[in-house]
Order: structure tokens, then sequence, then C-alpha cells
């Protein structure tokens, strides 16, 4: 697209070998990032797949049984991925909603002078180091739960009470931490919806709330999902701040039960785990990274479908 | 709802209102959420907060409670994953922007920082403990949680660069190299000199993220929270050292609340800080800046 320079001030070819240079330099730079992707893929396969034979794949991926340390240990880490699974799905239930129509008031129903004190708002929220939110949620989320425990389960000989450290706190600081995700992307993909679909929907007698939900949103659907698709990730990653509210102890994936995630069991094993329990916690790792692996896949076609569609 | 509506009467529903009212009601909640956090934070943190907690390391022999060692090793992670990450970042996207031809290679590179941007802390935490820790040596070291960050922060900066690149006009390249300029030349003196806010922008947004940033240094960086002895402060970048967010996360854990408030409400001024840096930015460079 640009021609070669050409210089009358030194020689050609001094003047090519530093430009040659340069394109190598920047090209190496740029090759980084793939370089990264690869070694993160080989090392995350490299560590994660051993155990997942020694235990036997259907041993590790559907037991129940999570026993690292005892004597017989078993090393099931089903309930570990259900529990990151519902969170997700649960934390995106609550968080799209309330995302997708603070989304729509930034973009269509705020005065001005509103939307200049809630936008910021959303963008400090999103700078908020998570182990805030985890140390918010552990003093003030678990107590509320454990009130809701104990009047729910009061009668309840077989519930093991958590002191309010469970699923649901989890879930509620998740949905929390994915509103700024999905508030972002939702905006900005309402705001790019072209203006005459707008004016042609009022134009024709709806009212401003049909135009928003019968017309805006959906000519905005694949930003929307795009943020959907990127607070799942951002949800199924999260590790510090539900390591201080979920309970910590793997157990099947209800509402009060203290549970682990596919990361807080990492975070919270690794720093004693040896041998083959901290090989299976790299298994853990790569259940993960399978996750989101799958998760960037879908979000590529969506952004390309994105972009094939804008054209 | 009315069949012989008039065009000229307006007419109400009832369940339009109780749209507005949650819509009104998410966006109050988005906002007095945040109020609420910076107000609980400041209320419990501020008592903690005094000169000798930001200045001395935590010590039983002294009797005294204090970050001055994790502000330390926050600040040396910053320096060191920026010295590294930022030459990478903005080549990548020189290269992506003014260098590449479209194609293969430049479909995976795109492909590759976007997968990058998208890996959660704990797989880098996990992969920085096994590459640079134990492959290649360095241990729980500032160093290590320096490289595994570098790796994380580097799609926000390429992002950012190549979003400033692009807005600078063509006829700054076209008019750079018809006054025979080669093209490393134009770079480094109009093209660079041009993004630079773009290129700022994303240094705070990293450094926003590095400062925030807990799970991929956890098993990279440790948790030392000694200040570096006195000359040996190039020595101190192979030994651990947990930043101030590391060090919140082990005090609440430790149930140190008091300790852990104090922490929040110095990274919620940092936060604050850094927000205000790039809206200043952006509004005095007038960069378009997308998320």
């Amino acid at each position: 697209m640009r021609e070669k320079g050409l210089s009358i001030i030194g020689t050609k070819a001094a003047k090519s070998a530093v430009e040659t240079t340069a394109k190598y330099i920047f090209t190496v730079c740029s090759i980084c990032a793939v370089l990264a992707v690869a070694s993160i893929t080989i090392y995350m396969i490299y560590s994660g797949a051993p155990a997942i034979f020694k235990v036997g794949p259907l041993d590790i991926l559907f037991g129940t049984a999570w026993e690292p340390t005892s004597a017989e240990p078993s090393y099931g880490i089903l309930y570990i991925i259900l529990t990151s699974i519902i969170g997700t799905a649960m934390a995106i239930l609550i968080g799209v909603p309330v995302g997708v129509l603070t989304a729509v008031f930034l973009a269509e129903v705020a005065p001005p002078k509103l939307a200049a004190v809630v936008k910021p708002a959303v963008e400090l929220l999103a700078g908020i180091p998570s182990v805030i939110y985890g140390l918010l949620g552990l003093l003030i989320l678990n107590p509320i739960m454990y009130k809701l425990e104990l009047w729910i389960f009061k009668d309840s000989d077989t519930h093991q009470f958590t002191g309010g450290a469970n699923l649901l706190s989890a879930i509620i600081v998740l949905a929390i931490m994915i509103l700024p995700t999905v508030i972002n992307i939702s905006e900005s993909s309402l705001k790019a919806v072209h203006g005459s679909l707008k004016s042609a929907s009022l134009a024709l007698g709806a009212s401003k709330i049909q135009t928003i939900f019968k017309v805006l949103l959906p000519a905005a659907k694949s930003g929307v999902i795009t943020a959907i698709v990127l607070g799942v990730g951002r949800a199924i990653g999260e590790a510090m701040a539900i390591t201080l509210v979920c309970g910590s102890a793997v157990n099947f994936p209800l509402p009060f039960n203290a549970v682990r995630f596919l990361t807080t069991a990492i975070v919270s094993e690794m720093g004693y785990a040896a041998d083959l329990h901290r090989q299976v916690l790299f298994t853990i790792g790569l259940v993960l990274f399978v996750f989101i692996m799958i998760i960037n896949l879908c979000l590529s076609k969506l952004l390309k479908k994105g972009v094939s569609n804008d054209e | 709802m009315n069949k012989e509506a008039s065009i000229y009467g307006k007419q109400t529903r009832i369940s339009e209102w109780f749209i507005y009212g949650a819509i009104y009601l998410s966006a109050a909640f988005a906002t007095l959420l945040l109020v609420f956090i910076i107000v609980y934070v400041a209320f419990k943190g501020a008592g903690v907060i005094n000169w000798e907690f930001l200045t001395t390391v935590t010590s039983t022999l002294k009797h005294t409670v204090g970050i001055a060692g994790n502000i330390v090793n926050t600040l040396y992670i910053v320096v060191i994953t920026l010295l590294i990450a930022v030459p990478i970042g903005v080549g990548s996207a020189v290269y992506l922007n003014e260098y590449a031809r479209p194609g293969r290679l430049v479909n995976i590179i795109e492909f590759t920082t976007e997968t990058l941007a998208g890996i959660p802390s704990i797989i880098f935490g996990l992969f920085g403990m096994v590459f640079f820790g134990e492959v290649i040596g360095l241990g729980y070291s500032l160093l290590t949680g320096s490289l595994t960050l570098t790796l994380m922060i580097l799609p926000l900066i390429t992002r950012n660069t190549q979003e400033a690149l692009r807005t600078v006009p063509d006829s700054y390249r076209n008019g750079a190299l018809g006054m025979g300029a080669g093209k490393w030349y134009m770079i480094r003196t109009i093209l660079l000199p041009s993004a630079m806010p773009g290129i700022i922008t994303g240094i705070i947004l990293s450094i926003g993220r590095i400062v925030g940033e807990s799970a991929a240094l956890l098993f990279t960086a440790g948790s030392g929270y000694l200040l570096p002895r006195a000359g040996a402060f190039f020595h101190k970048i192979l030994e651990s050292g947990g930043t101030l967010t590391i060090q919140m996360y082990l005090s609440t854990s430790k149930a140190e609340y008091d300790v852990a408030f104090g922490i929040a409400l110095v990274l919620l001024i940092l936060v604050l800080v850094m927000n205000l840096l790039t809206k200043f930015l952006a509004k005095h460079f007038d960069v378009n800046r997308e998320r």
C-alpha cells in the first residue's frame, strides 16, 4: 500500500538495512502474541493431560468424590465442573438483564445529565480489583446469606450450615462483576444501530419502549450476544473474588451449598498440592482452558459475523 | 389496549411504566453499587491508613503493621511489566497497521491477540508458574510475575496503539514518505508521536489491570512483603514479592479485615486516579477509544 521510501540522505544500502531491520523487529513483536497463545496451549495440555490418563478420563471427569489428600485419594471433578457451569449460567441469568437494561438506559432513555453520571460509574465498576468484590462479598453478602440460610433450613437436620459462604453468594458476586462488560458492549452496539431504523419505527407510531425492544435490540442482537459471551468468559474465569465467598468445599451446586469452582479449586489448593494432586489441579486448569477456548472461538465467529453485517 | 385509539390521544400503557421502572432501577443499581462500594471501603479503610501503615512493613518484633513492602513490589511489577510489554505491544500494533498485508498471518495474529485478551488470569498464573517459574527457573519472583503479566496486558497495549494509529490520517504518511522519509523514519517521527495519547491510554489501562491483578500473581510473584535490602534493588526482582492486591487477599483470608480495608482503600484511590487520567487524556487529545 505504501511505497518504499527513497531518500537523498544516506546511502540506499544503509537505509534499506535499517528499514529491513525495523520491519523484522516489528514482525517479531507481533508474533509474540502467537507464541504466547501457542505456548500456553501446549503447556496447559502438557501439564494437565497426564493426570487424566493416570486417574482415568471417566473417573476424573465424571467422578463425584474429591478426596485428594485421603489415604486412598480420589479425584472426581464433576461437581467442580458443574459448579462452574451452573454458577456462570445463573450469574448470566441475573447479570445480563440488569446489564442490558442499563445499556438501554444509557443509550436511549437517559437524559444526558443522568447518563453523564451513570456511564463513568459503570467504567469505574469495571476497574475495581476483584479482591475488593471478594472482601465486600465476604463481609456483607455472606452474613445476609447466613440469616437466610438459618431461616430456610431451621427445621432441616441434613443441611450443612455454611455460614453464608455458598453458591448463591458467589453467583451474586459474579453477576455484579460481569455487569460492566455487558453494559459497555451492549451500549456501544445499541448506539451503532442506524438512526433511520429508530426514526422509521417511531414514525410508524411505535412507542419508545416498543422501538427499543422490538427494533433496536433485535438490530443490536449480535452485539448483545457478544456481550453475553464475553460475560460468560469473565464469569467462568473469575477466581479471587469468589474464592473468598463460595465456601470452598466440593459439593453439588445447590444454592445453599458451599461449593468449589474450577478457578477456586486451583487457587485454594495449588499452594500445598503435590504430585498427582497437583497434576489434577492442572487438569482442572485444562478443563477451564478448554471452556475458554470454546468461548473465544464463538466470540471470533460472532465478531466476524458482526463485521460482515456492517458491510 | 384501546381498539379505537386515535392518533391524537396519547396512549398510556401501564406495562411500559413497569419497563421504564426496570430500566431506571437497573441503572440506579449499577450506580448506587459503586457509590456503596466507595463509601463502605472509605469508611472502613480511612481509620487504618496513616503514615506508619504506608511506610513500614508488618513486623511482630516492632509491632508495626504496614504495606510499604507491598507498595514497592507493586511498583517493581508495574515498571518491569511495562518495560517488557510496551515495546512488544506497540511494535506489534505498528506491524499490524503499517507493514502487514491482509492475509493468513494477520488473521492468526489478530485471533491470538483476541484469545490472549480472553484468557482468564488464573490460567496465566498457572502457565507463568510452570513456564517462567519452573522451566526457565525463575521461581517465585517479581520477574516471573512481570513476565506473566506481560502476556496478559499485551493485547491491551496492542489494541489501544492500533486504535490510535488508525486515527492518524493517511495524508501524514503520504506527506512524510513524499518528502523522502524512509518508512521507519516516518513511523518514528510522525506516526508514533501522533499516536502517543492512545499509547499512553493503553499504558494507564494496563497499570490499572496490573495493580488490580491477583490470580495471575499468587503463584508467580509469591507473597513476600519485605522491603528490598539496601543496595539490592536490582537483585530484588529475583525474589518473591506480593503486590498490594495479593497482600489484601492474604489479609482477608487470615481475617485481618482492618489491613484488608486499608489496602482496599489505597487500591480504590489508585483506580480512581487511573480512571481520571484516561478521561483527561481522552478529552485533551480527542482519541476515539473503543473498548
